[in-house]
């Protein structure tokens, strides 16, 4: 097939980007989208242009590199599936495609298609973790953790860290980043002793990032490759007010 | 030279012990003295640095990605192993290293791996501790599954993302760290040098990918936990980023390269689809528990998989080998679907591919629990493939997939430069010639957690630190160095690209280098590798500069070091004249078609010192001395 590319092009962070037109040709319905953005990179480079910068590592859907909007939509148009594994048999001949990068405040431009979204290491630095030193740790079965619990555990501990949710949000919100490692370590007899800190620290460091707050659209759901729920979200919430009652007298 | 590899004397069983008892400390005080270098933060950097952030060291960490968090360690689906024998179906820690030792078709140290058995349960406890969700029962205790090569289920897994689970909780522990002040981070930071001072490592070179600025860090003792090679293949699962470029660089440094052409092909993976093709994708072998693989008896036999009667499939793994059956080892399993592809009885239309069946499965155990213990790798398989393996069998194909060679290092993880000690794929250390599944993650992390802490303290309690800083003259030369290499790149200004190369060596090192070698193919490589490295230098296309992000200038440095190690692993799996695990020499065969090994020749670790681009390496061996184990053949029928 036959494809009209419009990608966003930016030298750095403080140059001005736009959209520019390109030409993908003879491509095969069998291709991953970023190997049909390679085929189109292959080309300018011979021709002596310089390729698009995008990233992209494993390409298995599981590093949370790849970072794309595609046709306004973050990871593009196959639910649950991150844009390495978007395959091109999602498109037809003649189709238009717009390629911009994830877009918020927190994540600044460095070139085309790549945005630096530290700022979630970040928030998981100030605190998403359980503080736990290397040794000396008891057998694994001494503590029983219900299947229910554990498998709620997973399903938030699923997250990738891509970033497509805060891309997606109109407030530009980490909320579902956040409320998955909540979630995730609160659900567990090992995290919760550190759980009203733990969603303190982490809602503060998300506000001083520069991401914005949840007005329950939900599309941060939609995007989520891994399918990571907004009840997260509501779990957050309910954690956060525990804690802040909390937090007034002091951990 | 002969290597000794340091493994302390006394019984098996004692050996660690005895050896952490009599290796030297650094006082709390002393150790915010010492800088350490991490490059790589999969689950041996991270779990390194860490680890060493938290007994007080100074500690720099490297990676090229954009976050810790993204590792290749990251994709390993199916599970980690320990011998807990919660199961109780009669584990334990000796068999976990005998399983793992004739795994390795007893090419590997017998004290490492026995050490390794001890501290797979460590880990366990570690990660529990650390908040990763293992699969549970409904009593609420830890689940176990079975895996290739081992009569035990001793897999603890977190559905098919094992790895992502076990590094998430590495990077939490690393990112602790950094906010305590003990670790700093650079990510988006290549290595591109290893800075040796008065034989001893002292630092690294790095360029930060961004800016294209290139760095340099001085430290007491530099750890490269920097992954594996597979990439050389040019197809293989490793991430795109997945090079050999730090190791490679401090082979060329003076550290000795073991075992280069122990690779591992993967028996499970997508098979190719086109010359587009960008990376090949692994599914996880536990999906042999409940798969049964077969081919079609007849050549040539092009009907729709569901078309093929029960009369005319062949269950080669289980017709081959009944004891294992679907679960043999690895390398086994990847020999036997190739030769049922190279008698033409492949399936799918390129020929490459055999099935992996579920249909047994999904009629005694339910849709519905295969959906619950394989649901996201069967979804990754129809997204890639638009086929529905609950309705027809998954096509798997071979594909390389994990290095077992790496830089030599003795038991306490040091190279044979001191201060420089490797970790993880990146040494070559526990996993012989053929490393079994759910062995990865196990050694990633005991290397990074608790083996490392200890040795390093050894080492440092007998250096005084803050010995040179990056002020030295040799790291002005390491610069300079790595800046001309640089500017030589982009100087070229040839025809073809970086990855037109890249696709021809790998093209190279798979007919020729890959399951299945012998003599003249060996050879052949090694003619056609340094012309191919030559017309690089003559006609590769570099775009842009070097002071800016340059995506190609990284990927075009990576390849210019695999088509120099490309042929140091010919060379070595020349030298190897035996079939051992993934080393597979067609004129060293059983009449059976099983590896023949050459016990009396090549019990040895291979470990090679540079001498030269276009000189020859020079061979030093490590004997392999087998005290507790009896050297058989490997025998899975």
């Amino acid at each position: 097939m036959n494809l009209t590319l419009f990608i966003w092009r930016q030298k750095g962070p403080d140059k001005k980007g736009r959209l520019e037109q390109y030409e993908a040709k003879n491509i095969s319905a069998e291709m991953s989208f970023l190997e049909m953005l390679d085929v189109v990179n292959e080309g300018l480079i011979k021709k002596g242009d310089e390729p698009v910068a995008f990233d992209h590592d494993c390409r298995e859907g599981i590093c949370g590199m790849c970072s794309q909007v595609i046709n306004g939509v973050p990871h593009g148009p196959q639910e649950k599936t991150t844009v390495c594994q978007l395959h091109m048999r999602n498109f037809k001949d003649g189709d238009s495609i717009y390629i911009e990068p994830l877009r918020a405040r927190a994540f600044p431009v460095i070139k085309d298609l790549i945005v630096d979204r530290s700022a979630l290491d970040r928030v998981i630095q100030s605190g998403g973790y359980i503080s736990v030193h290397t040794g000396g740790i008891p057998d694994a079965n001494a503590i029983l953790i219900p299947k229910e619990n554990a498998e709620t555990a997973m399903d938030a501990a699923e997250c990738i860290g891509c970033g497509a949710c805060v891309a997606a949000c109109p407030n530009g919100s980490a909320m579902l980043f956040t409320a998955a490692k909540v979630t995730h370590l609160a659900m567990l007899p090992q995290g919760k002793i550190e759980a009203a800190r733990r969603v303190c620290v982490m809602t503060d460091s998300m506000m001083n990032e520069g991401f914005g707050n949840c007005s329950n659209h939900y599309e941060c759901q939609a995007v989520c490759p891994k399918g990571i729920k907004v009840q997260f979200i509501a779990k957050l919430n309910r954690e956060f007010i525990k804690a802040a009652i909390r937090r007034r007298g002091g951990f | 030279m002969i290597l000794n590899g340091k493994c302390p004397a006394g019984p098996l069983a004692e050996k660690w012990d005895r050896h952490r008892n009599e290796m030297k400390l650094v006082s709390p005080a002393n150790k915010r003295k010492y800088n350490i270098i991490v490059v790589g933060t999969g689950l041996a950097g991270a779990s390194a640095a860490a680890t060493l952030g938290e007994l007080g060291y100074n500690v720099e960490a490297f990676c090229y990605q954009d976050s810790p968090r993204r590792g290749h360690s990251i994709a390993a689906q199916g599970g980690i192993n320990a011998a807990k024998n919660y199961p109780n179906d009669g584990d334990s820690i000796f068999r976990l290293f005998h399983d793992t030792i004739k795994g390795g078709d007893f090419r590997a140290r017998e004290a490492n791996i026995y050490r390794l058995a001890v501290l797979s349960n460590n880990i366990i406890d570690q990660c529990v501790a650390q908040g990763v969700p293992f699969a549970r029962d409904y009593a609420g205790y830890l689940e176990n599954r079975s895996f290739g090569g081992a009569q035990v289920s001793r897999t603890f897994y977190a559905r098919g993302q094992t790895g992502q689970q076990l590094l998430l909780g590495a990077y939490g522990a690393l990112s602790r760290q950094i906010k305590e002040g003990t670790v700093r981070l650079h990510p988006r930071t290549e290595m591109l040098d290893l800075v040796v001072i008065d034989g001893e490592a002292k630092g690294i070179t790095v360029r930060d990918l961004v800016t294209g600025k290139f760095e340099c860090y001085a430290a007491d003792a530099v750890c490269l936990c920097t992954g594996g090679y597979a990439n050389v293949f040019h197809l293989s699962t490793n991430a795109m980023g997945s090079n050999v470029t730090a190791a490679y660089r401090a082979y060329k440094k003076g550290a000795f390269f073991a075992n280069p052409c122990f690779t591992q092909i993967h028996p499970t993976c997508i098979p190719v689809s086109g010359e587009h093709q960008s990376k090949l994708t692994l599914m996880s072998e536990s999906l042999r528990n409940d798969g049964r693989v077969w081919a079609p008896k007849n050549k040539g036999d092009n009907r729709s998989p569901n078309d093929i009667p029960e009369a005319e499939r062949d269950y080669f793994l289980e017709r081959k080998y009944p004891a294992y059956g679907n679960l043999a080892p690895r390398d086994i399993a990847s020999r036997a679907a190739k030769e049922i592809c190279d008698e033409g009885r492949g399936a799918g239309s390129s020929g490459y591919g055999v099935y992996l069946d579920f249909a047994d499965a999904i009629k005694h155990l339910g849709e519905n629990k295969i959906r619950e213990r394989y649901g996201n790798l069967f979804e990754m398989y129809e997204k890639i493939t638009g086929e529905n393996a609950y309705k027809q069998p998954m096509r798997i194909y071979p594909a390389p997939h994990y290095a077992m060679g790496g830089l030599w290092v003795d038991y306490n993880l040091q190279s044979n430069v001191p201060g420089l000690f490797v970790l993880g794929e990146a040494n070559f250390s526990d996993h012989g010639a053929n490393r079994l599944g759910a062995s990865a993650l196990m050694q990633g992390l005991a290397d990074g957690y608790f083996i490392l802490p200890y040795t390093i303290s050894d080492y440092l309690a007998q250096t005084a630190f803050g010995k040179v800083n990056a002020g030295h003259p040799e790291f002005r030369r390491s610069m300079e160095d790595a800046e001309s290499f640089t500017k030589k790149l982009l100087s070229v200004n040839g025809k073809k690209t970086v990855s037109e190369f890249h696709r021809e060596l790998g093209r190279i090192m798979w007919d020729n280098v890959g399951m299945e070698r012998n003599e003249g193919s060996l050879k052949k490589a090694m003619e056609l590798i340094p012309g191919l490295r030559a017309e690089f230098w003559e006609n590769v296309k570099v775009p842009g500069s070097g002071v800016e992000l340059n995506q190609e200038m990284e990927k075009a440095g990576r390849v210019a070091d695999f088509l120099e190690f490309g042929e140091l692993m010919a060379r070595d799996a020349l030298h190897r004249n035996e079939s051992c695990g993934g080393h597979f020499r067609t004129e060293y065969q059983m009449p059976d078609g099983e590896a023949r090994r050459d016990d009396e020749n090549f019990c040895h670790v291979a470990a090679w010192e540079f001498k030269g681009v276009d000189n020859g390496p020079e061979l030093h061996k490590e004997p392999l001395v087998f005290e507790n184990v009896e050297l058989a053949v490997r025998n899975y029928k």
